[in-house]
């Protein structure tokens, strides 16, 4: 396995994406956009500015005009933008529904999209729960129905993250009963038939429902076989679930840093709250929590990259850490803020909405302790 | 890696062609596992044949430099010899406090002629040691240590007494803090100091433990005489040497939070829970237990090589020892909490018919377990050095 390191150009990729977010506004910038409500829920001049550096383009090959990188990159992108609470739809349009293209796409659809989703130009979405999915993949009531050459999509995705805006949107129908009935569509957003409603979620960013009444789309739209969309599909999820936590560990990070500094410079009782030693164990604790999950995460980003036989085993291990050390986190930030953490005028609130968004996305701790458990068979 | 994976096949044949027939799968066998030393027996004449073979290697302490009988090796390529071992379900050629503390402090801190005495005789098996830290009135609180050493010409008198000596009774040889000077912050007054257990005034008693077992003792001095030149680092500069042994230490106690050769949890849940229609723990509280055990296994294994992989690349080692102590042994007390709880009922063997050997050695090991959060540093202790030393927490 490859050494849990990471590598210079990794260190400078990772400095220059810190200082991406930072240039922007940091927190602030999710703040100004919440507040401003509606519309995109992110900076179009930031995604371009991402698209300028090449980075919309990392995990796909440079035949495609991609960057040629893995997941070990990957993540330090998602880390940088967790840290600054940035919003940009990057593991939904990039790592997952891009990633399913490279992955299942024939030439032409790779042709058509591809090179404009690196550039910047088109955005992607993925549609992938429904009210009633929970966190399973192939619990899917959107049908797809064989109409003349083509095919007609009917049904309701819910939390489409970046849905507000997208240029297409993939979407899991059923086409026959059963697992192997999963087909992936890839459906322009302008097709007749599309209702694209934006939802509000406490993390204020960009989600939508996205409703098909008889979506008609031809043979080509297909992504994949027919049939067999659950397993590209899966092989996606691993990969957008590893960039969660990546997004996950920044986001950690800088909530316990800030605590940190904070227990440094208040005071009560005429000392500072740091030299109280109910505090002083729980951070320890906490700092212990991120140092794991920050273990798994680069060795799933790792195992996700060399294709190794336990790299699904990894990715429910790094899930689960990460969702537990998070909310852990994410609590003990605010508590130990004490009161002023409750105003919305103050930033850790903010971590902790996103938080919980992140623990629920591909399934929380529990959901990939069971993942986990099943995998090694027992 | 490719040079990795010559070494691999050189690791496995010299394996394959030395170890005793008779300790291969015996890695679960305390009895296999040999410190070495003039008075401690080796229970099973092949640990003898097995140590000798892999020190003539320098493999008993591969990583060492070769002039000190190791075999140079680097740590990726100590690790492969490791999994190579573990494959065979071998004991490890030598174990103890030689090897995994006073050793390296040695190799960190030691004059040329101090490593030339004694670590060859580490590598052979020759000397076994011991550690004099504790004190009955300075456990947690360490550095408020009082034995007492004075200088008398070319010797310092030793005066006092220590605790929880592990396996004091069989060691040849001791390493120790003394204070050297009791005027100073307590810190500043304690000297690193190595004592043979056979000169004239050492007396050790072992205590008896929960656990049926005496792993440790009480090791009085009265007036024991041990040359200046077994001081290592500086005259009252010995914390400094304390506090890089501990780090040796925490490492090695931590260590045992890893999985390696032991009983694999599904399995023994299997075994005694039994299994669903679906091949699943039949028990969904202890399935989850389980679960939450092997994960944490998993990335604190991640996180050990994570830190030896910085290491390897030129990271500078922290006070990350303290972590490696406090999640390694809280995690192996969980495990041990929670193979009680598989096994239920016959968990509680204490002697006798009507439990396996496996049985009662769980009650033994789950008992001495309750140890690990307390020695060489309470869980408490590692705690406030991470909020301390990592994250800069006031006092």
């Amino acid at each position: 396995m490859a050494p849990l390191v990471l590598t210079a150009p990794q260190n400078m990729l990772a400095r220059t994406a810190a200082e991406l977010v930072r240039k922007h506004g940091g927190v602030d910038r999710q703040r100004k956009l919440r507040d401003e409500g509606a519309g995109l829920g992110y900076s179009p001049e930031v995604w371009s500015e991402m698209a300028d550096l090449g980075w919309l383009g990392i995990p796909f090959a440079e035949a495609h005009g991609g960057l040629g990188m893995g997941m070990a990159e990957t993540v330090l992108i998602t880390e940088a933008m967790g840290r600054g609470l940035a919003p940009e739809p990057f593991v939904s349009a990039v790592v997952f529904a891009g990633g399913l293209l490279a992955d299942a796409g024939n030439a032409e659809q790779q042709a058509e999209w591809l090179p404009r989703l690196i550039d910047g130009e088109k955005r992607l979405a993925p549609a992938l729960l429904e009210a009633g999915s929970r966190y399973g993949l192939d619990r899917v009531e959107t049908r797809a129905r064989a109409n003349g050459g083509g095919w007609s999509l009917s049904g309701e995705k819910v939390q489409v993250v970046g849905g507000v805006g997208a240029d297409g949107f993939v979407i899991a129908a059923r086409t026959e009963g059963g697992d192997s009935g999963l087909t992936l569509f890839l459906v322009p957003a302008e097709s007749d038939g599309i209702e694209v409603v934006a939802q509000g979620r406490v993390d204020s960013r960009n989600s939508a429902i996205v409703r098909l009444s008889d979506v008609h789309v031809a043979a080509g739209a297909v992504l994949g076989d027919v049939g067999g969309g659950l397993e590209p599909l899966g092989r996606a999820v691993d990969r957008a679930t590893v960039a969660v936590c990546g997004e996950m560990l920044g986001l950690m990070t800088e909530a316990f840093e800030r605590t940190i500094e904070y227990l440094k410079s208040r005071s009560q009782f005429g000392v500072l709250i740091g030299t109280f030693q109910a505090l002083k164990h729980r951070a320890a604790k906490m700092f212990i929590e991120i140092e794991l999950s920050r273990s798994a995460v680069m060795s799933a980003a790792r195992a996700l990259d060399e294709d190794s036989d336990d790299a699904e085993l990894q990715v429910s291990n790094a899930k689960a850490r990460c969702s537990d050390a998070l909310i852990l986190v994410t609590n003990e930030a605010l508590q130990m803020h004490g009161g002023i953490g409750m105003t919305d005028e103050h930033d850790i609130g903010l971590f902790m909405k996103r938080a919980r968004a992140l623990e629920f996305a591909f399934g929380d701790a529990a959901f990939h302790r069971q993942r986990f458990a099943r995998l090694r068979g027992f | 890696m490719s040079d990795l994976s010559a070494f691999r096949e050189e690791a496995r044949a010299w394996v394959e062609g030395n170890a005793p027939e008779f300790l291969r799968g015996k890695a679960a066998d305390p009895n296999a596992w040999a410190a070495g030393g003039r008075k401690a027996p080796f229970i099973y004449p092949e640990s003898r044949d097995w140590l000798l073979a892999a020190a003539d290697r320098g493999l008993s302490v591969p990583t060492w430099p070769e002039e000190y009988g190791g075999a140079g090796l680097s740590r990726d390529e100590a690790a492969v010899l490791h999994e190579e071992i573990g494959r065979l379900a071998l004991p490890l050629p030598l174990t103890g406090f030689g090897y995994s503390m006073i050793g390296p402090t040695l190799l960190d801190h030691g004059t040329e002629a101090q490593k030339a005495e004694h670590l060859p005789k580490i590598a052979r098996g020759e000397i076994r040691w011991c550690q004099g830290y504790s004190e009955p009135n300075a456990g947690s609180d360490l550095a408020s240590l009082a034995t007492s050493a004075v200088r008398d010409g070319d010797f310092y008198v030793i005066n006092g007494q220590k605790i929880w000596t592990s396996g004091a009774d069989q060691a040849d040889w001791i390493f120790m803090l003394v204070r050297t000077n009791p005027d100073v912050k307590k810190q500043r007054g304690i000297t690193f100091i190595l004592v043979d257990m056979a000169s004239p005034g050492v007396e050790v008693r072992p205590i008896r433990l929960i656990s049926g077992a005496s792993p440790f003792c009480e090791t009085f001095f009265h007036d024991v005489r041990t040359p200046v030149h077994q001081v290592i680092g500086e005259v009252n500069g010995g914390w400094t040497v304390a506090k890089a042994l501990l780090g040796h230490e925490r490492t090695s106690i931590g260590g045992m939070g890893r999985g390696g050769a032991r009983a694999s949890l599904p399995d023994m849940a299997r075994d005694y829970v039994g299994v669903d229609g679906m091949g699943r723990i039949d028990d969904p509280a202890i399935r989850e237990r389980v679960t939450q055990c092997e994960m944490d296994a998993m990335s604190y294994g991640l996180t050990i090589k994570r830190h030896g992989d910085g290491l390897e690349a030129g990271h500078k080692p922290g006070p990350e020892s303290s972590m490696f102590k406090y999640y390694g042994t809280e995690l192996n007390m969980r495990r041990e909490e929670l193979m009680l709880s598989i096994r239920g009922p016959q968990a509680l063997g204490w002697e006798g018919e009507g439990f396996e050997p496996a049985e009662l050695n769980q009650t033994r090991t789950w008992l001495r377990s309750r140890a690990n959060s307390i020695e060489g540093g309470t869980s408490e202790i590692q705690l406030n050095i991470i909020a301390k030393r990592v994250l800069g927490l006031p006092d």
